[in-house]
């Protein structure tokens, strides 16, 4: 493998807090090093910003619920398409990209892991096949567990221990790297055409409450001593007046310590829950509320879900929630409720300036990101492609790096942000180290890599962004053009140590790893629990225990991260 | 003797996982568990004579060639084509598809599976108004109101009925068939309609008017006329009740309704009164795909080119225009040069005209027996049979991916869809 000297650049690598330093990065096999033999590379990169590489910590990039995205939107296709060239395959979509297309997306962003954020167990198979036609990338897939029989039904019964066997047993069988949870009971409640809209409104027969069943799931996330916590998409998401489900679900891992050093829970697209006001008329932003709630608990790590006022598509676990919205829209819907999983549904989403509804949804996504003090517990997400498609994200970054540019996009949407939003009067602006903070350094210690990633020291992944920018001799805040343009197109990503993108074009393709959890317990309970398993898999499954398992084969660069539960 | 269990079926769009094969030397013993047609899919391996060598056409002879031949000469004319259509694909594997579809990206050709004559009504339906659907085991486990509207399960999808919708116990459905109710709509009284609890004749034609008689007292509108479709408005009235007044309900069509006049309109309005009947209580809507990884077709078009069917290259990056862009609108046109069809059989099934065309240009066509297309054919290339001779991807009528077992070697000589095609990329790249 080759050597490369990424020398005098402009250095940006919070984990080791470096900020904004002028030294040269070495690397070797893939790998960071301390020093070279001599015959490297070398790469110039004076007067250009040098950061690890960007991690996406939720984007909904594969499975079947994406296919059903692209597939029942056919003019988001004809909105955007790439041609074949001589090492890349051709593509289309804006908002749902199809898989090839999104991975050299991400690339040309400077982009080198990226989390799919919902995976529904029994459709797995689907998830990994989109993965493994994703390249540039290392990726993971987060297993939804929200209205999974088993673990309701273990957590009713107060089986703590075995509901944690489940749980890895689980993530074993689809080759998940997180426990996800979306709207905790109300997608079994769906099953019935019903939800749960609070945090005491029981499943209908199971007869567990999301408080319960996101309790239990924090306590077993912890007994299996995972990389990342439990990654929650709360009830009640972008709903009138959900502010205050929001408050109280930020107090329900209390008392439960971490197993690791990073949040008890990850909060995502918090945009979507931050929402005052009992009709559409007096909707209006609560993210102050929020971000005081998350500037005094450490425990909790948000991203965003940032509107960036485009046409879109919604998609997620949460079925109710599509149902709601297209009932809001009358556009099309799509639902697939898988049994006794989950219910995702999908539908497309147009966030116009010109609404009110829509202009305050864009100015909480920017004040959450500037009212909670922390950098590392606000990270940067679009939750693509559900508030925006992730490449909006260097046009996020320049609004948060200039007020000027939020005051010129504030002055074209509905005026009703200067009332029921806080937007205008924030002056903070994010310096390039915050920057790298959101979207990659802050990524990769919530996920649990800050061992490998996220970083420049020695022994991280040589997964590496060049920015043609030089700190020195721009002012973001005046040319926050040039930092979107800038942050679009990166000057290089290197991937494990191979430049994958040169002046924003593809120059190579590879395909990365995909990471999953070997969660590890006593064998004595595993068996226990397999025997719950088969019972249930006999009576109340389609499929066959035996065809239920994703194999290691379909994992392209497959890469178990092995972790041994206290049970 | 040796028994493989977990087999999945690679017949039907049902794509039963439990069948038992019990594999003696070369030959298949028994298929446990498969219905009758499943059942002799298996035994299919052991006909005799089972094509192996691949074969040539020259001035009007048929001879036997190499593997190494066959494929040089198919990226041959491939590679030489202006605009081939690659077409089939509903009956192998998704990873044959994918590397179909590098090969009509590499050559900038067009890409089509069986979709354009069968549930691609359905697909542009989707594309206008949605989907809300289920698995099949959420159908097993909760549903008290099946109704299949312009399908015959009994025939198409024996064991479908079985596993999924009436007879199964659910969770919720402890004592199966009693704890549920089976409406059969269909013009005919078919063996479905027999053991249904009520059967709906509908006349032939008239489904689309059914449908909005149906939406329009599920919305709370009164209908007018004495009769809609042949059936008496006591009836349509009776049917609205019970389906705003079931817990869980199910509606499957079938070619009775994506195929008789209005056919996207049909489908269109059964999606919409589905919708509509959300507003009262939980309901959805399933096609029943046929052939069994035709799902898996459309799924894998549309991650890699973004579109289910009817995908053209010519441009580098995929264009979806059907009517313009399918399979028999290209061949009456007579636009394309090349053919190469994969796991299918289109002359026995496409119109004539298509077919005339097909005639005229040079086809190439790979499947494990011999067809009307493969005697039309000017190159044959037998392949072994995907989830009996080879593993692979594929995905149920409700988009539950399965990965299909083997159980039998091929013969001797005999490859893979996907090797044969991936050994086609290759020549074709060399020669570029
Ligand atoms: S119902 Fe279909 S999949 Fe099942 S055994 Fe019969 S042919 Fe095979
Ligand atoms: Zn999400």
């Amino acid at each position: 493998m080759s050597e490369l000297v990424l020398k005098n650049g402009i250095v940006y690598d919070p984990i080791n807090n470096v900020n904004g330093e002028k030294m040269d990065i070495l690397v070797k096999d893939g790998k960071i090093v301390e020093k070279l033999n001599g015959n490297a590379k070398t790469i110039d990169c004076s007067g250009k910003i040098v950061m690890p590489g960007g991690i996406e910590i939720h984007s909904h990039m594969a499975g079947g619920k994406v296919n059903g995205g692209r597939l029942f939107q056919p003019e988001d296709h004809v909105r955007f398409a790439m041609p074949k060239t001589k090492v890349t395959r051709s593509g289309t979509g804006f908002s749902t990209p199809t898989t090839f297309l999104t991975g050299y997306l991400y690339s040309k962003m400077g982009y080198t892991t990226g989390m799919t954020a919902a995976m529904p167990p029994l459709m797995a198979r689907h998830t990994h096949e989109e993965l493994k036609d994703i390249p540039m990338i290392d990726k993971g897939a987060y297993c939804l567990t929200d209205g999974n029989w088993f673990i309701m039904k273990y957590l009713k019964n107060g089986e703590i221990e075995k509901c944690a066997a489940y749980v890895s047993w689980l993530l074993k069988a689809t080759k998940g790297y997180v426990v996800k949870i979306t709207n905790p009971c109300g997608t079994e409640a769906w099953g019935w055409g019903k939800n749960c809209r609070s945090l005491d409104d029981p499943a209908p027969y199971f007869d567990i409450t999301p408080r319960e069943l996101v309790k239990g799931l924090v306590e077993v996330n912890e007994i299996l001593k995972l990389p990342h916590s439990v990654h929650l998409h709360a009830n009640n998401c972008g709903r009138l007046g959900n502010f205050v489900t929001t408050l109280e679900t930020f107090k329900v891992p209390n008392g439960t310590k971490p197993a690791a050093k990073r949040q008890i829970m990850h909060a995502t697209h918090i945009q979507f829950h931050s929402y005052g006001g009992d009709t559409w008329h007096n909707f209006e932003s609560k993210a102050d509320e929020i971000a005081k709630a998350v500037n005094s608990n450490k425990n909790i790590v948000i991203d965003t879900g940032t509107v960036t006022l485009d046409h879109t598509t919604t998609m997620t676990a949460d079925g109710p929630l599509e149902y709601y919205l297209q009932s809001l829209t009358h556009l099309k819907w799509m639902n697939r409720n898988v049994e006794m999983e989950t219910s995702p549904g999908i539908t497309p989403f147009i966030y116009s300036r010109k609404m009110p509804t829509a202009s305050i949804q864009w100015a909480i996504g920017l004040e959450l990101s500037l009212l909670i003090k922390d950098p590392w517990q606000v990270l940067m997400t679009t939750d693509h492609p559900n508030a925006g498609p992730f490449i909006r994200y260097p046009r996020i970054i320049a609004w948060l790096m200039s007020r000027k540019y939020r005051e010129e996009t504030a002055s074209k949407v509905h005026k009703v942000i200067y009332d029921r939003s806080t937007i205008d009067g924030i002056d903070r602006e994010y310096s390039f180290y915050d920057i790298a903070i959101v979207t990659r350094a802050g990524e990769a210690k919530a996920l649990g890599l800050s061992d490998r990633k996220g970083h420049l020291g020695v022994g991280a992944d040589a997964d590496i962004a060049v920015y043609d920018i030089n700190p020195s001799e721009i002012d973001p805040s005046r040319d926050y053009k040039e930092i979107e343009k800038k942050f679009s197109s990166a000057a290089y990503t290197i991937k494990d140590g191979e430049i994958l993108v040169k002046n924003g074009e593809i120059v190579q393709t590879r395909y990365g790893r995909t990471l999953w959890v070997n969660s590890k317990v006593d064998g004595e309970l595993e068996k226990e629990v397999m025997k719950d398993i088969e019972y249930n898999f006999k009576r109340y499954y389609s499929v066959n225990l035996a065809n239920y398992p994703v194999r290691e084969e379909v994992l392209t660069r497959s890469t178990e991260v092995t972790r041994s539960a206290s049970v | 003797m040796a028994t493989i269990t977990d087999v999945i079926c690679p017949f039907c769009g049902t794509l039963c996982d439990d069948i038992e094969v019990v594999v003696n030397g070369s030959k298949i013993e028994s298929a446990r568990h498969a219905c009758k047609i499943g059942n002799s899919k298996f035994l299919s391996i052991n006909d005799i004579p089972r094509p192996i060598k691949p074969l040539i056409r020259e001035n009007g002879a048929s001879r036997e060639a190499s593997i190494d031949e066959a494929i040089a000469k198919a990226a041959e004319i491939l590679s030489n084509s202006k605009r081939a259509l690659l077409f089939g694909w509903s009956s192998t594997s998704c990873e044959a598809t994918a590397v179909g579809i590098e090969i009509a990206e590499e050559i900038g050709g067009l890409i089509d599976g069986t979709t354009t004559v069968c549930h691609g009504p359905t697909v542009m339906a989707v594309q206008y108004v949605g989907l809300p659907s289920v698995t099949l085991g959420e159908i097993k486990n909760r549903a008290d109101l099946v109704i299949y509207w312009g399908a015959n399960p009994m025939h198409a999808h024996p064991r479908h009925l079985s596993r999924y919708s009436i007879f199964p116990r659910g969770y919720f459905r402890e004592r199966g068939q009693q704890d549920r109710e089976l409406i059969v709509v269909d013009v005919r009284k078919t063996d479905t309609a027999k053991i249904a609890n009520h059967f709906i004749q509908v006349e032939f034609g008239k489904d689309y008017e059914l449908l909005s008689a149906l939406r329009m007292i599920v919305n709370g509108g009164e209908l007018e006329e004495e009769e809609v479709a042949g059936v008496p408005k006591e009836k349509i009235i009776e049917l609205a009740d019970k389906m705003m007044n079931c817990q869980f309900g199910i509606l499957f069509f079938g070619m009775g309704l994506t195929m008789s006049p209005g056919k996207h309109r049909n489908i269109d309005n059964a999606i919409s009164l589905v919708k509509n009947l959300n507003r009262h209580t939980k309901f959805s809507i399933m096609p029943m795909r046929g052939h069994w990884n035709v799902t898996g077709f459309g799924e894998v078009m549309t991650w890699q080119t973004g579109y289910p069917f009817a995908v053209d290259f010519s441009r580098g990056y995929a264009r979806y225009n059907p009517g313009e862009t399918s399979a028999n609108d290209v061949l009456q046109r007579e636009e394309v040069d090349a053919v190469l069809v994969v796991a299918s059989d289109p002359v026995a099934h496409f119109p004539r005209k298509s077919v005339a065309h097909l005639a005229r240009v040079p086809m190439i066509t790979i499947a494990p027996h011999h067809s009307l297309t493969t005697e039309l054919s000017e190159i044959f290339i037998p392949s072994s049979m995907v989830g009996i001779e080879e593993e692979g991807t594929a995905y149920r009528m409700d988009t539950v991916p399965l990965f299909t077992r083997k159980v039998i070697d091929p013969p001797q000589g005999v490859l893979s869809d996907v090797e044969i095609l991936k050994r086609i990329l290759e020549k074709i790249r060399e020669m570029r």
